[in-house]
């Protein structure tokens, strides 16, 4: 079988304030604090990309191994995962480099202000996954996303799904040495469907 | 045939998909297509064939991916050398009669350079200089750079063509939706680097169908002065039945891509899901086109990793604040070798609204060639304004403008014969628009006359190394008014005569007019004024001068150049003046006054409000005693607060930042009395992680409550940090990492540390550390947070002091 890879572009939805506080350790919210996330919200707009790429694969679990088209895995969280699965979706998604820039940036200005950011793109990051995810399991029934690192689904698994889904050059997604993504809020998951 | 003389009178015919073709004659997922070069020689050779035999020009070898980063040196010679052999029996064996290259085909590494990445730029320009060399070694036409999505890789790979051969060389990148690559670059941007740099032929394929991508060709086609390339998908992917088909078909393709080469494209082939189906029916519809003059744009423009900065009616602004000449915190910073310091000025000249950032950061005691490609790299990582840069120093200015990410300004050369000789060939390699002063030898003429004939004599000699005149800004230099009175009037004479019979643009360090006279703001904008209106095209200037900006402001809004005046009107209304600034309070305040005030504007995180209050105080309060008795304590409160948990981390970090600007005006009011430091803490992310944000809030912390960060940044091999420990014999090393998979880099600093420097303590942080984790790896402590930093090295010292 041919395999096929598609990539996704969306606009991006507007920014959860709750989940932001959320994800800077914050529960309770001061005047100064919600003024330095609607400024870093207005910074982050128009700065993110939502994108993935995505192909779905034949799923076969066997005790602990996992094949997933021609990724081959030993894993046995993932295989609890995909346990009635027959196939799955591995994708890859990202907000793309300018959040990683906007970070940068003010880590050396103003370290408040960097952390909010990389908290907005937490937020991104989730958000386009939710998105992503939801469209998969309109219509069939889906597993909770697996990501490499997740349980003993180990990360060395990243090389291989970067050369499944040729992330480079479809959403500007690279992995390094140290099998760390760039940009740095970017996910890879894969997504069971249950035979029934 | 030459190539380049067949593209002057023709449209050249590339070819069109291979992925596709190869995965239909049986290429598994997951294998690497380069290889069927040697196992599947025959189905390459056909493909290639197919093109031939369809009209193109030009087939590009099977070596999308054949880099040294996926293949052993010599798998990658014999895969090159069999690409290329492939190739060239295709266009033998192939019928038609049309004149046939095979262009060396090179795709991007899939790594993200530095500092997003950890591709170091100069490895990146070694892994494609290799298999440049190998595919002139095998004989290829031509260079095909193909597909990139990053700016900075593109340049890499030009870099290394231009470099490793003498073929033409093409470069085709690869545009999203937006119109921009994934990286952010215009195509404005990517035609003023890549023509700067020399390419044959520049374009766009991949990604999208060709009507999606004529935006991106059309801003092409009005920026190129070489010949326009364009490679479109046919059309987007979608999935039939498990197999992936193209919603264009070659019918539409050959409709679309015609009506782009009427418009200016001279290169035409298509990229993934096009065939040889595709290709001929290009042809077939655009062989009797004449093909369009390519014209000579004459733009004069300087690029970032983002856009274009062009020099035309509306002055352009570059910021002259990067520079250590006569300010001692400057100087101070870069023998302290703080580039924050560097990062920080460069961010508040971009937010007060300069177009080009000046950098300058030349000192006798340093090495300024290393400096200055620090501070260029640190400088593009973190602001989007091109910069000009400037040194005198011509292996400082090239080891900069290489690593430059863009198109930049040189700042600058003379008439005098050396000056030319050293910084000529620099432009023409690197690119650059060249500020040029007008004098030579026999020092600054002093009449514009003078000043006019050595700008003749040095569009002459630039001339000889094929560099345009589009691409030189003339510096007719401001003298000194108060030393000779006619020096601005021939100052601005010499924009006049340079503009009008040269044809040139000009720009000025303005400031140098006053030099001498009181109140020189005021001296400054007026002469600002005159030259714009002599029609100065830049200047290098102080935005943080009201006058200058006035003077720029009400410019714009007077030549016709802000629309309803609104820029004008936006910026009046941020002008204070002096009825508008708040009357200082008649009796001299006293520290009860403000003890509350300062406290709480601390632990509110308000910076702008701490640093007022602050600067006020010290007209009646000690130094010294506004640090002990305010700032500590407020900070003290925030801390103890957050320990527990009352208050977040955000929080903290805002009241850090505040007390850091009250430190500041107090730093800057103190001459020498420092009060007491404490002891030095040695702080880097390891080795292969290249996520800071943690260090960066460890630092801050730490440097409020006085200890002294020496912070040796991201990605920090253990030879480094071993190195700088043992230079300062300093007492604590703090080490952060992200990952799992950095983990191990940072157990072997530890151990590096107990072999060299065994008096140091080492505390070691970061998401995926605990307690356990970093007594297994052998640190002396674990912290979960700043605050337990803190703690450890308080306690450090009191040892210390035992």
């Amino acid at each position: 079988m041919e395999l096929a890879v598609f990539t996704k572009f969306y606009d991006s939805p507007p920014v959860c304030r709750e989940e932001v506080l959320r994800y800077a350790g914050v529960r309770e919210c001061t005047s100064e604090l919600d003024g330095l996330v609607d400024e870093c919200i207005l910074l982050a707009s128009g700065r993110t990309a939502f994108k993935v790429c995505y192909c779905e694969l034949l799923v076969s679990v066997c005790g602990d191994e996992v094949a997933m088209g021609c990724i081959k895995v030993t894993s046995k969280s993932l295989a609890k995962n995909l346990v009635g699965c027959d196939r799955a979706v591995i994708f890859a998604a990202t907000v793309g480099i300018e959040l990683d820039r906007l970070v940068a940036r003010y880590s050396s200005v103003s370290p408040a202000k960097a952390l909010i950011l990389q908290a907005v793109g937490a937020e991104r990051i989730e958000c386009l996954c939710d998105t992503f995810n939801a469209e998969i399991a309109k219509e069939r029934k889906t597993r909770p996303r697996f990501s490499p690192g997740y349980g003993d689904f180990p990360l060395e698994a990243q090389r291989e799904i970067f050369a499944l889904l040729d992330c480079p050059r479809r959403i500007g997604l690279t992995l390094n040495d140290s099998l760390l993504m760039s940009p740095t809020k970017s996910v890879t998951a894969v997504i069971g469907i249950s035979a029934k | 045939m030459n190539i380049k003389e067949y593209l002057k009178q023709n449209i050249l015919y590339l070819d069109g998909g291979m992925g596709t073709l190869l995965q239909a004659r049986g290429l598994e997922a997951g294998e690497l297509p380069e290889r069927w070069n040697l196992s599947h020689a025959d189905v390459i050779t056909d493909i290639h064939r197919a093109y031939f035999d369809a009209g193109c020009n030009v087939v590009n070898t099977n070596t999308f991916g054949a880099n040294s980063l996926k293949f052993s040196d010599d798998e990658l010679e014999a895969i090159i050398c069999a690409a290329i052999k492939n190739a060239r029996r295709a266009a033998k064996e192939s019928c038609g009669e049309q004149p046939k290259w095979v262009a060396l085909d090179i795709g991007p590494t899939g790594r993200m350079l530095k500092p997003y990445g950890d591709l170091d730029f100069e490895d990146a320009v070694a892994v494609f200089a290799k298999t440049v060399r190998l595919g002139v070694r095998y004989g290829a036409d031509l260079v095909l750079i193909e597909t990139m999505n990053d700016s900075y890789e593109s340049k890499a790979a030009l870099l290394a063509a231009k470099e490793n051969c003498d073929l033409p060389v093409f470069v085709s990148n690869a545009y999203g939706e937006d119109g921009k690559l994934m990286t952010g670059a215009t195509p404005a941007a990517m035609v003023a680097m890549l023509e700067g740099m020399g390419a044959d032929a520049i374009g766009v394929n991949c990604s999208l169908g060709p009507k999606a991508l004529a935006p991106v060709v059309d801003e092409y086609l009005k920026c190129a002065s070489v010949p326009v390339i364009l490679k479109p998908n046919a059309g987007l992917p979608r999935a039939v039945s498990g197999v992936t088909v193209f919603d264009v078909d070659s019918v539409e393709f050959a409709k679309e891509v015609t009506e782009l080469v009427r418009r200016g494209v001279r290169v035409v082939g298509g990229c993934c899901g096009t065939t040889p189906e595709y290709i001929a029916a290009v042809v077939e519809k655009t062989k009797n086109i004449q093909p369009t003059r390519i014209q000579n744009k004459s733009v004069t423009c300087v690029s970032s990793y983002t856009h274009a900065v062009t020099f035309s009616d509306a002055p352009v602004l570059i910021g002259e604040r990067i520079n250590p000449t006569g300010k001692k915190k400057f100087k101070e910073a870069l023998r302290a070798h703080d580039m924050d310091y560097i990062l920080k000025e460069g961010i508040a000249e971009e937010e007060a609204g300069v177009h080009i950032l000046d950098v300058n950061v030349g000192l006798p005691e340093i090495d300024e060639k290393k400096m200055l490609v620090e501070a260029v790299c640190a400088l593009q990582a973190v602001t989007a304004l091109p910069l000009q840069i400037d040194t005198s120093d011509a292996s400082a200015m090239e080891a900069a403008l290489r690593r430059y990410n863009g198109k930049a300004m040189i700042n600058s050369v003379n008439g005098k014969q050396e000056s030319m000789d050293s910084v000529f060939p620099l432009a023409k390699k690197y690119g650059g628009v060249v500020v040029a002063l007008t004098l030579d030898e026999s020092g600054i003429p002093a009449s514009a006359e003078g000043r006019l004939a050595v700008a003749e004599k040095i569009l002459a000699e630039a001339k000889k190394y094929g560099i345009e005149k589009k691409d030189i800004i003339f510096d007719p230099l401001a003298m000194t008014v108060s030393a000779d009175k006619n020096a601005a009037t021939q100052t601005l004479k010499a924009i006049r005569l340079i503009r009008e019979r040269l044809g040139c643009h000009t720009s000025l360090g303005v400031s140098n007019v006053s030099f001498g006279l009181p109140a020189r703001d005021v001296v400054n904008g007026a002469f600002f004024t005159l030259a714009l209106g002599e029609g100065m095209s830049a200047a290098i200037m102080n935005p943080y001068s009201q006058e200058m900006m006035k003077a720029y402001r009400a410019y714009l809004a007077l030549a016709g150049l802000d629309d309803n005046c609104a820029e004008y009107i936006e910026f009046a209304s941020n002008i204070h003046t002096p009825d508008t600034v708040p009357v200082p309070i008649s009796d001299k305040p006293t520290a009860e006054d403000f003890a509350s005030e300062l406290g709480r504007a601390i632990s509110k995180g308000l910076r702008e409000q701490a640093a007022e209050i602050t600067s006020a105080m010290l007209d009646s309060v000690a130094p010294l005693d506004i640090v002990q008795n305010e700032i500590i304590p407020a900070l003290d409160r925030v801390g103890v607060g957050f320990e527990n948990k009352t208050v977040y981390l955000p929080q903290l970090l805002m009241s850090a930042e505040a007390a850091k600007a009250a430190f500041e005006v107090i730093k800057s009011n103190m001459s020498g009395d420092k009060g007491a430091d404490r002891c030095e803490f040695i702080l880097a992310t390891v080795k292969g992680d290249i996520h800071d944000i943690g260090k960066n809030i460890v630092k801050l912390i730490l440097e409020n409550y006085g200890f002294s960060v020496v912070d040796l940044g991201r990605d920090t091999p253990p030879e480094a940090i071993v190195e700088e420990t043992v230079k300062r014999h300093a007492p604590i090393v703090g080490l952060s990492a992200l990952m799992t998979t950095t983990v191990p880099a940072m157990e072997e600093t530890i151990k590096q540390l107990r072999t060299h420097a065994p008096w140091c303590k080492v505390i070691v942080g970061g998401a995926v550390l605990t307690a356990e984790y970093a007594a297994a790896i052998g640190a002396d402590r674990y912290a979960r947070d700043a605050m337990e930093a803190v703690r450890y090295a308080e306690e450090i010292e009191r040892e210390l002091v035992k």
